[in-house]
């Protein structure tokens, strides 16, 4: 989007259409000639997977929203009345429930991209920080969208999240009142829900505009880490990407069809079939996995607002990254130290996940904090540490080196990550 | 060394999102013992002839205290279902009485009922139901199959996301069917409750609702009953309905699920050596 592209319609129809609404220049400069490194491996193929299934969500939860009733007597019969009468209902709704949970499957992959070959770091930041507000945006549409069917877990996952705002000094209880639209969580809150799950994911299809329109500015970031320098680094994003991302897309949707059609109801919560009773708390009240090390965090702390805090500090955390990470350099593939840490991170991750689902006694407590610890401290103390202190490898003098070898031995790299430093001279 | 990892993080990946399915707790109560259910399995389908036997359990003895009200009569001549016929259907909603109106008059006023007609509630609202059954409400019964279930703990939860176990519903109904006991295995057990080895907390307020030969089956050719009239078949019998009831779409999920799938291969193989094609004009690429 730097300047004009430089495309010329074949028609005389298209040149017409052009000079007056330069769209197909734009797609062409943006999707068909722009230059890709060409050592990228499959961990870049999720943006689009990413993209893919945010239309997914958009059209499936379009087509439901006509069937759906947005009233506390109404939406739990409402849902099963897509279920069980609605043509393809079923389908729609498991589609929907599946997608949601396959987005935040490649949105964390996406995301561990970006935190182990330094994506974020210069000039990759506005992108980077887009990047934690379509998280945010993503993460608020599926709370509201999980709180629709209006059963047991909806409402009283409603009814935790939306106390936890009372913590704030002050204007807490005011917040809480005003965001339930009444005094406890009820139809006011459903029907609002309901609004903003319509409005929200429209307003993530804008963000993810900028979003690729900042990625377009620098280009892509790629396992070597290292800014293309002559046109040997890169290939034209068509046909060599195209195919590529349709590849991986392909791969990922028979792994969100195995959910949806064969065990659509393995990451739900069985509750969830039982319609919201206010009279009765379930006896465990859980978010959906993608929320659990958030919960674990959140449930960590044993005072309410710094529990609060931590749990959106935990993702606010995100934006500070580029000045956090000290390193010059970028890819993790270089930086054996940081790959240690990295690697403990995602696993203290995962672990906080498990730790999110279980009740909060005993050792699960302590763990919890342990690993909440963790998380803070490799932003805050190791990533700034490990800049200034670590012994990192050289770094290859352009991708088409990385790829090729000095010596042009032709070791093939681009499928594979180059974690390790065996592909270069 | 970098598959390795790979493979291990997405282990560790999928045994994360398999986490939520240990959130039930289910403290002291034993799990369930895991059956076979012919719906179970990536080629699964209903028989018709257990979902008809279940059917009837159900109107028999379950009816008069659980509604099903997200079901129609209509439903049950729907293909995927117990397979009965319009006709069938038709007599047996006009059996049961429907309130319906107010007609021209102003009345409510009593109708047979058609197929269209959702099952009647045997109770006109909540509170008469609780009333009539010690404070406790019998739950409605169209979703209660996916309303239920246990933890499998690790490493099963994972080996679940492989096997496609999706029964755990039944098999916990199935179990908690035959979980009465005599011996209270130490459970206070206030009056007007019950012991049930498979109920969290192992008091239930429902009496056991089934005995050995209460349903009559119907008869095969050489004039004994289709299946066994004991409890346990009952139980079975029973759950595979109420499975069907809460998932009647079930066996066309299955069958869609197949052929999309195998479409998906196809096309991720066409992608493959494509993408492999393009590729192999790329110097340094293998």
């Amino acid at each position: 989007m730097s300047g004009h592209s430089n495309y010329v319609p074949k028609s005389a129809v298209g040149r017409w259409f052009e000079r007056r609404l330069p769209i197909m220049g734009l797609i062409h400069s943006s999707f068909v000639v722009f230059p890709n490194p060409r050592n990228l491996n499959y961990y870049w193929t999720f943006g689009g997977i990413l993209a893919f299934m945010l239309v997914s969500q958009i059209l499936t939860g379009v087509v439901l929203a006509m069937h759906y009733a947005a009233n506390v007597d109404l939406a739990f019969n409402s849902v099963e009345q897509i279920m069980r009468d609605v043509n393809y209902g079923w389908m729609l709704r498991y589609l929907h429930a599946n997608g949601a949970s396959m987005f935040f499957v490649a949105v964390y992959v996406h995301i561990g991209r970006g935190l182990y070959y330094g994506s974020y770091k210069e000039p990759r930041e506005v992108l980077w920080i887009l990047g934690v507000i379509i998280f945010l945006l993503m993460m608020a549409t599926a709370f509201m969208g999980y709180v629709l069917p209006w059963g047991q877990m909806s409402f009283w996952g409603a009814t935790v999240i939306t106390n936890l705002f009372s913590a704030l000094p002050g204007v807490g209880e005011t917040i809480v009142t005003y965001l339930w639209g009444g005094y406890s969580v009820g139809n006011s809150t459903l029907n609002r829900f309901f609004s903003l799950h319509y409005l929200l994911p429209f307003m993530i299809f804008g963000v993810v505009a900028l979003h690729v329109w900042a990625l377009h500015v620098p280009g892509s970031n790629n396992p070597a880490g290292i800014e293309k320098k002559t046109d040997k680094d890169t290939l034209p994003f068509h046909p060599y990407f195209t195919i590529k991302d349709a590849f991986a897309l392909v791969c990922f949707v028979i792994f969100f069809s195995w959910f949806t059609f064969y065990i659509p109801n393995y990451l739900g919560h069985a509750d969830n079939y039982i319609e919201a009773n206010p009279a009765v708390t379930p006896a465990h009240i859980v978010p959906e996995w993608y929320f659990l090390p958030f919960y674990a965090i959140l449930r960590a702390v044993p005072d309410k607002l710094l529990g609060v805090l931590a749990m959106f500090g935990s993702i606010a955390i995100l934006v500070f990254l580029p000045w956090l990470d000290t390193s010059k350099v970028r890819s993790g593939a270089y930086r054996p130290a940081f790959r240690v840490f990295y690697w403990m991170f995602i696993a203290n991750a995962i672990v906080l996940g498990w730790l999110g689902a279980k009740p909060p006694e005993g050792l699960y407590v302590i763990a919890s904090r342990l690993c909440t610890a963790y998380y803070f401290a490799y932003f805050i103390v190791i990533l700034p540490l490990l800049g200034k202190i670590e012994r990192t490898l050289p770094v290859p003098a352009s991708i088409a080196e990385a790829v090729l070898g000095p010596s042009g031995s032709g070791s093939a790299m681009a499928a594979g990550a180059a974690s390790s430093p065996n592909s270069q001279g | 060394m970098k598959r390795f990892k790979v493979i291990a993080a997405a282990i560790l990946v999928s045994g994360f999102m398999g986490g939520a399915v240990l959130a039930d707790g289910g403290h002291d109560a034993p799990l369930p013992p895991k059956n076979d259910w012919t719906f179970a399995g990536p080629f699964g389908t209903f028989d018709k002839t257990q979902l008809q036997r279940g059917f009837k359990v159900y109107r028999e003895v379950c009816s008069s205290c659980h509604s099903m009200g997200l079901v129609s009569f209509r439903n049950l001549a729907q293909p995927g279902g117990p397979g009965f016929t319009e006709g069938q259907v038709k007599a047996l909603a006009a059996s049961y009485k429907v309130k319906d109106g107010p007609n021209d008059a102003g009345e409510m006023f009593e109708r047979d009922g058609r197929p269209a007609d959702r099952w009647p509630s045997p109770f006109p609202n909540k509170q008469a139901a609780a009333a009539a059954n010690g404070g406790a409400i019998p739950p409605d019964f169209s979703v209660i199959a996916k309303a239920r279930s246990y933890s499998r703990g690790f490493p099963l939860f994972l080996v679940d996301m492989f096997t496609q176990y999706q029964e755990h519903g039944v098999d916990y109904i199935t179990a908690l069917l035959l979980g009465y006991s005599d011996d209270t295995h130490g459970v206070e057990v206030p009056a007007g409750k019950y012991y049930n080895t498979y109920y969290p907390g192992n008091v239930i307020a429902m009496p056991k609702p089934l005995n050995d030969g209460q349903v009559e089956y119907p008869k095969g050719a050489d004039g004994r009953p289709q299946a066994p009239e004991t409890v346990a078949q009952y139980s079975k019998d029973v759950s595979a309905f109420l499975m069907w009831a809460a998932e009647p779409k079930l066996e066309q999920r299955k069958e869609t699920g197949f052929r999309v799938i195998l479409f998906l291969i196809v096309l991720a193989g066409l992608f493959y050596f494509t993408k492999n094609k393009i590729w192999s004009r790329v110097e340094g690429h293998h």
